[in-house]
């Protein structure tokens, strides 16, 4: 359980997840006008987002932040 | 001449119109333009992200201008660009926002992108409305 007894997700990765779905749906909704062409740049674009963000996390996983 | 004028005056005033509504209410823009399957998608999609970020305890940053805090100005901004689920939360007494919670930021960042999102479905409306697109 979490914060005022709500389960909470603590979860980075899901997350991310979770942001690139929606910024994907709606990049892909604005950009594409047929739902297919819709999907398929939808997911291009979540998988992009999740490829660039576990790239990124192991990039800067040397630094000390 | 006097029709010209006044076909040039309507369809500004509707794109005004469309646009006030269209940040209103997300995806309200494109359903008014006859776009369902967009204004629907927008106004699901936009509508969970500002919730998703209540739920992760993000704050609803209150609207005027601290010099000393410009970020937080800025951040309201962006979270006000959702319209009224903006007003809706903070009425609701959502939105105060837990420093100490794990989420925190991650709550903010979805509110913020979900106004900033909106702003663009809204410019969308806009172009739509003008017959650019």
């Amino acid at each position: 359980m979490g914060y005022r007894g709500r389960p909470q997700v603590t979860s980075h990765v899901a997350l991310m997840a979770l942001f690139s779905l929606f910024v994907s749906v709606v990049f892909a909704t604005l950009m594409r006008d047929e739902p297919r062409d819709q999907a398929l740049f939808g997911l291009r674009l979540f998988g992009g987002f999740m490829a660039a963000g576990i790239v990124i996390g192991w990039l800067l996983y040397p630094l000390p932040l | 001449m006097r029709a010209d004028a006044a076909d040039r005056v309507e369809p500004a005033t509707n794109k005004y119109l469309i646009a006030v509504l269209a940040w209103a209410i997300p995806g309200a823009g494109h359903l008014l333009l006859g776009r369902r399957q967009k204004g629907v998608t927008f106004l699901i999609t936009l509508t969970l992200m500002f919730a998703a970020g209540l739920w992760l305890e993000g704050r609803i940053f209150p609207l005027g201008f601290d010099l000393t805090q410009p970020l937080v100005g800025l951040a309201a901004i962006a979270d006000l660009g959702i319209g009224i689920p903006y007003f809706v939360a903070k009425f609701m007494g959502h939105g105060a926002g837990q420093v100490t919670a794990i989420t925190y930021e991650y709550g903010n960042a979805f509110a913020i992108v979900a106004g900033l999102l909106n702003m663009l479905v809204v410019l969308d409306a806009w172009d739509i409305a003008e017959g650019r697109k």
